[in-house]
């Protein structure tokens, strides 16, 4: 009973939260483009437009769909769903805090504690290609076509730098358990630095971090979406809920995104210098889950202002930077890293 | 008895179940007034020009069977980065000459200009062609 009861009650407290982060990111990204460009942004609903957000998803459900004719529609539906979903369970395998006894109960903050976590999120994450190809080409649309297939090409080539660099980090802690990975990061370097893996990895990290903008299809290297050549992209003949799926799915998958650099490159729920301080152990959970909170809204943070700050990629540009720049860039990591771990350095 | 494996995929059950929660809603409240005209595909208000299964770039084609070759390369990678710290200096060259034989290969890909994606030459207007095409 509580074995099945606990995962699900995780999994909603998860979802719900993550649902309410993507309704407010979209109205933070606003407000922040906003004051970029010198606009005020949305303020009408709701003080400071907080209600912002709920009115556009009660907008969303009244909307008519509208499926081409000459669409698949099995497919041309298939493809939102398959997106959220990928992009949300991502989260199952990130730890989002250390153990918190509740009642005299102890429950691990992972919803499930794989041993091979790292290939979990590397399976779903390109999972989410199908999403977006299969609504490419299921819409009977030249300019979705387009934005399907520079999507999975985009994709696939920023995969390979994305799973390389990782590498240096698993050859540290030589294992794929996200918790190990993150408990590895405890302690310090030279006694005042945080053992986080930026510190160890910085090209491993810089390498993932621009995988990551391309994977998710955020702007620097948004050409699936592309407005001002291909209309929409890939969601070009969606509307109504359908497209709101697709842009929850990509909020989402920027949240999972954040969560897993800060799993793996920022030390997770590890907060530094915390037991300096006397405090009870249900207090030190709650800092630690308030820390790993910090440090992925402040990674979303760094994802908006980049959207807004630097232009696109050309498609040739960015063929080049990933197959040309941050593969060979990646794999020099890899050796240097093992190199550097055979004689005892790392 | 619930395997770690059984938590994600209660997850993805979830999510599945949520996501079609939110589509039926939609269902029960949307509009319905369809018409042939907006039901057609979008194309800048025209009307589609020819067939939208148009073909494509063989450089797509290029690049996912270079990605096939070194993903495999990378799943090889990940058991040997788990088990490194224990093999040491002979895991280390063993994997200094896989990624040799890699390395050549990608060096070949390059040289042949895989790699490469084909840019549009600009055509720049000169004023004396212009002319010559006039008369």
């Amino acid at each position: 009973m509580n074995l099945i009861l606990e995962p699900i009650v995780k999994i909603l407290i998860v979802l719900f939260i993550n649902l309410t982060l993507v309704s407010y990111l979209v109205l933070i990204e606003r407000k922040v483009s906003a004051y970029i460009q010198n606009r005020i942004g949305p303020n009408r609903v709701g003080p400071w437009g907080l209600l912002q957000s709920v009115a556009d998803v009660v907008k969303l459900f009244f909307k008519e769909d509208i499926v081409p004719k000459d669409a698949n529609k099995f497919i041309h539906s298939l493809a939102p769903v398959i997106s959220v979903v990928v992009a949300f369970s991502t989260f199952a395998v990130i730890p989002f805090g250390n153990k918190i006894t509740l009642y005299g109960n102890e429950y691990n903050l992972v919803i499930a504690d794989v041993n091979v976590g790292v290939l979990v999120i590397l399976a779903l994450t390109s999972l989410g290609v199908y999403g977006i190809t299969l609504s490419g080409w299921s819409s009977n649309n030249k300019y979705s076509l387009l934005g399907g297939l520079r999507s999975s090409a985009q994709m696939i080539s920023y995969e390979l730098s994305m799973g390389i660099s990782l590498i240096g980090i698993l050859l540290m802690t030589q294992s794929m358990r996200l918790t190990q990975i993150v408990a590895e990061q405890g302690g310090y370097i030279f006694g005042f630095i945080p053992n986080w893996n930026i510190f160890l990895q910085p090209i491993g990290f810089i390498i993932f971090l621009v995988s990551t903008f391309a994977e998710t299809n955020r702007l620097p290297f948004d050409l699936p979406e592309a407005e001002e050549e291909l209309v929409g992209g890939y969601h070009t003949e969606y509307s109504g809920m359908k497209f709101g799926l697709f842009f929850l799915a990509e909020y989402a998958s920027m949240i999972t995104a954040s969560a897993f650099i800060v799993t793996l490159f920022l030390g997770g729920w590890q907060a530094p210098f915390i037991e300096y301080f006397n405090f009870s152990p249900f207090v030190i959970s709650l800092l630690q889950l308030s820390a790993f909170a910090i440090k992925v809204l402040f990674v979303l943070l760094f994802f908006i202002l980049i959207r807004w700050t630097i232009p696109r990629f050309r498609y040739d540009q960015l063929m080049n930077i990933g197959w040309k720049v941050m593969l060979p860039l990646s794999l020099l990591n890899l050796i240097v890293t093992a190199f550097l771990i055979l004689i005892n350095i790392l | 008895m619930l395997t770690d494996f059984g938590r994600i995929f209660i997850f993805f059950i979830v999510g599945a179940i949520f996501t079609a929660g939110g589509l039926m809603t939609s269902w029960l409240f949307r509009p319905k007034r369809y018409y042939p005209q907006k039901l057609s595909t979008y194309e800048c208000g025209e009307e589609p020009i020819g067939d939208s299964r148009v073909k494509i770039n063989v450089r797509f084609y290029v690049v996912a069977l270079i990605f096939v070759v070194f993903e495999v390369e990378v799943l090889f990678i990940f058991p040997w980065a788990l088990i490194f710290q224990k093999v040491g200096m002979f895991a280390y060259l063993e994997m200094l000459f896989f990624l040799l034989i890699l390395i050549v290969g990608y060096a070949y890909v390059w040289a042949k200009g895989d790699l490469d994606w084909d840019k549009p030459i600009p055509v720049i207007p000169q004023l004396s062609k212009l002319l010559n095409n006039k008369s």
